[in-house]
């Protein structure tokens, strides 16, 4: 049992080497949902924030940034990724996605596979993402094993927490994975569960049955903290039916700490989401028929969940994931342009950045320590040359646990490489 | 959903230019059009067989004359008018200026604070070949079974009931779109270009008079499909040389018939694949090349010139900022992605600032879409690719930016002539966007094709919804 405690308590590592900062005269995005605060400070110290609002004072010994009326605001959380863990998708030796002829699957840990040194890391901190929660793709099984939740900072050491929660398929995939279909999958499920409840009766007694097992010892083991409650099982799930099914399993074991993950048609089943407390990290423009469990697939989906009281992060969930996190800003002002449209359901502003910010962070359980600048939180903060939803807005400045960020990119090597695209006096290759 | 023919597993992964002078570079003048006997009249000429054998029954639907006033425009070929007007009437554009009179009885629409365009023409999509939902009996869009396909065309495959035309529509503002058989093969087929507008058979969407395409892919594709088979090509040199050996069958194919045409006498055998490849050596069909890296391109371009036939467009040109000059040189245009990056790795060079690179070195530039959720937001990718260029120091006015979206595409299918701008006569395809199009916030408020009003945001009715979505959860929802 001492075993079992130690890998399910909450690890957070510290930051390599934290820094103090104030940002004053800035135009204040909390995160949290509320109203941007004209003329606002934000007080980093040692990597944490200390304090952020209008009042504030900055203390002495610690250096300042005026940021000119310019927008700061926390740095962006992507809501579902691949970040980190693939280079190019194509190129199977740099995917570590997934691992389709592994014996392991819920115990596969994807945090010592994060390599901080992949390309969309720098990419997407240079266009404001702080934080990443970096999902396993699943193969093999429902179960795709644990996901971590990383920065984007340039440094060694990008694990924020490891072993953050496990991911599930279900519908389709999870069907398809199961064997051909949502019982299977739902079978498969309960029987993992029943055997992670033996293996954490007697960890010593559990039976090895080898190549025979449905669940092997280490994956038994991984399941503990997800039947305990300890740790988030985020689902992939579209089709209203299939959510009400997932939900139901709570009757059986109601430690569970659901997330779904997707959720195309949740904006049909929203009330029964809040009233079981099921957070949601969604896709936030799906609205094309592409299978037949989103056959209700809208872009008010959000808006809909939102405002029947389901707490919706974004994500990028089978879109890009491994690099394009960046796009949620504008997923989010999408969101905001709903507003608009007769008939449809959007996001007001501050709750549109808080789909992008805290929203995925509460869902998973880590709102206290990412997603918005709210005293205690780590010092991720991002100051922004325009509106941050908006397409023509760039990133000036960008700090994670209060350490100010190079913002350069392989990308900007090579325009600056073609920015005239004949050869000079010597080939381009001499151009650097 | 990009580049289809990913692996199925990246597939799920992925689930995707003032200025006459500018312009000069691109492809529709025809100037590289070779020289051909056909058109010599001869006791042959006419007697082959129909160019034409599944016309298009498209009819514009009706319109009433509308004139829209203190309206921002761009009118698609980099002209801009603040407060301004439009008129268009009977399917076709009018009149433009700074005010326009009402005609008696037209619909007048007060513009203010919001944009009035072109409509979308989207150069590169698979609406309807690879439609929602996406399952493998829909699945439409590569033969892959052979290299060289040349004999398929992509309007034998186009569902019209694709739900993700409407989105296009009401959300993207897309008025006329290219569909192009997938990109496993190296000749993969013919191209259709439709309006985007529903009907019962793919005929009746089918864009009057546009030229056909031929879809040529260079790359990964092609080797990875093939090279997994055990069979050529499985290299970038076995593409080439699977290319050229079927070039040069085209052209023999070519020469009896224009032998037959001109001479008469014992009728050649037709060859489905090799009447497309002829089409394209005569110049009546319009190479449109999937080719991401720099230098596949450049070899590409010689390779036309060796066959003499020219490339219209490079589709996916990841890397066309590498070799502007050169693509400015040849007359071909290049249709990019705004962000699409590192996905595989002929992609891996992608920089956001191609489009701008492209325009300020002369080429001829324009966004597309390739994917069902991109075609919705084709004007947001712009404005990114735009201000992506601003930063980097490349100054690019918004209503030349415009050029990206609807005249260069329509140049590089050949039916500049017909829409694409809003140049009186040319047909209404007309977008009304409720602000900036190029801010996140905005939305389009209205759309006309050929002057019909077929979508508006403040009318449920007005509201296509497809034969599969009917009677489904959320039918005629807002999607």
């Amino acid at each position: 049992m001492k075993r079992l405690l130690l890998l399910s308590a909450a690890f957070l590592a510290a930051p390599a080497a934290a820094q103090s900062v104030a940002i004053t005269n800035a135009r204040l995005v909390i995160g949290d949902g509320s109203a941007p605060i004209e003329g606002g400070t934000v007080i980093v110290r040692d990597g944490r924030v200390v304090a952020a609002g209008k009042a504030v004072a900055v203390p002495a010994g610690i250096a300042t940034v005026d940021a000119g009326g310019r927008w700061v605001t926390p740095g962006i959380v992507a809501g579902f990724t691949r970040m980190g863990i693939v280079e190019v998708d194509g190129v199977d030796e740099t995917n570590d996605a997934g691992a389709r002829t592994s014996p392991f699957h819920a115990a596969i840990d994807i945090a010592p596979a994060v390599n901080p040194a992949t390309s969309s890391i720098p990419l997407n901190r240079a266009e404001g993402v702080t934080r990443a929660i970096v999902a396993p793709d699943n193969a093999g099984s429902i179960f795709a094993g644990q996901g971590a939740v990383i920065d984007l900072g340039a440094d060694r050491s990008p694990i924020t927490k490891a072993r953050a929660f496990q991911f599930m398929e279900y519908g389709e995939g999870g069907a398809r994975a199961a064997g051909g279909s949502r019982p299977a999958a739902l079978i498969a499920f309960r029987n993992a569960i029943a055997q992670a409840r033996d293996y954490a009766r007697d960890p010593a007694h559990y039976a090895d049955q080898g190549k025979d097992a449905l669940l092997t010892r280490a994956d038994a083991e991984a399941l503990v903290p997800v039947v305990n409650g300890r740790m988030p099982l985020l689902v992939h799930v579209e089709r209203a039916a299939d959510m009400l099914a997932l939900i139901e399993l709570k009757r059986d074991f109601p430690a569970l700490k659901l997330v779904f993950v997707g959720a195309g048609e949740g904006w049909m089943v929203a009330r029964e989401l809040a009233a079981a407390h099921v957070p949601v990290i969604a896709s936030a423009l799906a609205d094309l028929p592409e299978s037949f469990d989103q056959l209700g697939a809208t872009q008010s989906n959000v808006g809909r969940m939102k405002a029947a009281g389901v707490l919706v992060g974004i994500g990028t969930i089978n879109d890009d994931e491994a690099r394009q996190a960046r796009r949620e800003k504008q997923y989010a002002g999408n969101l905001v342009a709903l507003t608009k449209l007769p008939g449809a359901t959007g996001l007001d502003w501050n709750a549109a950045f808080a789909a992008i910010t805290s929203a995925p962070a509460e869902a998973i359980g880590l709102g206290d320590e990412i997603g918005s600048l709210k005293a205690g939180r780590r010092g991720d903060v991002v100051i922004w040359d325009g509106d941050p939803l908006e397409l023509g807005t760039a990133v000036a400045a960008v700090y994670i646990d209060g350490i100010k960020q190079p913002l350069r990119t392989r990308q900007d090597a090579l325009r600056e490489r073609y920015m005239v695209p004949q050869e000079g006096a010597l080939p381009k290759a001499y151009e650097r | 959903m990009a580049d289809r023919i990913l692996p199925a597993r990246l597939r799920a992964l992925l689930g995707a230019a003032a200025i006459t002078a500018l312009l000069a570079g691109c492809a529709s003048d025809g100037g590289a059009k070779p020289a051909t006997a056909s058109s010599k009249a001869g006791p042959g000429a006419g007697k082959g067989f129909t160019h034409d054998p599944y016309p298009s029954t498209y009819k514009p639907y009706p319109g009433v004359p509308t004139l829209v006033t203190h309206v921002t425009i761009f009118d698609g070929e980099g002209g801009r008018i603040d407060n301004g007007a439009v008129l268009f009437a009977d399917g076709k554009i009018v009149e433009l200026g700074q005010s326009v009179a009402a005609p008696a009885g037209a619909t007048v629409i007060d513009g203010t604070g919001k944009t009035l365009t072109p409509g979308i023409i989207d150069i590169h999509s698979h609406l309807g070949d690879y439609p929602s939902p996406g399952v493998q009996a829909n699945s439409d869009g590569n033969e892959a079974t052979g290299p060289i396909t040349a004999d398929v065309w992509a309007e034998h495959s186009v569902w019209p009931q694709d739900p993700g035309f409407s989105r296009a529509l009401v959300n993207g503002g897309v008025t006329t779109l290219q569909i192009l058989p997938g990109s496993a093969n190296l000749m993969g087929g013919r191209s259709v270009v439709i309006k985007n507008v529903y009907a019962r058979t793919e005929q009746g969407m089918k864009f009057p008079g546009a030229p056909y395409g031929l879809k040529m892919a260079c790359g990964e594709n092609p080797k990875r499909v093939y090279g997994s088979k055990g069979r050529e090509p499985s290299t970038r040199m076995g593409n080439i040389a699977v290319d050229r050996q079927t070039w040069a069958r085209a052209a023999e194919y070519k020469r009896k018939w224009d032998k037959y045409e001109k001479d008469g006498g014992e009728i050649p055998g037709r060859d489905i694949a090799m009447d497309t490849l002829a089409g394209v050596l005569s110049g009546e069909i319009l190479v449109q090349n999937h080719c991401y890296r720099a230098d596949e391109m450049a070899i590409v371009m010689d390779m036309a010139k060796e066959f003499g036939y020219h490339v219209s467009a490079f589709h996916h040109a990841v890397e066309a900022y590498k070799i502007a000059d050169l693509l400015k040189e040849n007359g071909t245009c290049a249709a990019v992605w705004a962000d699409w990056w590192g996905f595989k790795m002929e992609s891996y060079d992608a920089i956001g600032e191609n489009l701008a690179l492209l325009q300020k070195n002369g080429a001829c530039a324009m966004i597309h879409s390739d994917d069902a959720n991109g075609i919705q937001r084709l004007n947001q990718e712009v404005a990114k690719a735009l201000a992506a260029g601003r930063h980097a120091g490349i100054d690019i006015s918004d209503a030349v930016a415009w050029e990206w979206l609807t005249y260069n595409p329509a140049k590089a299918l050949g039916i500049a002539d017909k829409t694409g701008s809003l140049k009186p006569g040319k047909m209404a395809d007309v977008v009304l966007w409720n602000g900036n199009p190029f801010s996140v916030y905005t939305r389009p408020e209205k759309v006309w094709i050929d002057g019909a009003l077929l979508y508006d945001a403040n009318d449920p009715k007005r509201r296509p919804v497809s034969d599969f979505e009917l009677g489904q959860p959320g039918a005629g929802d807002t999607k």
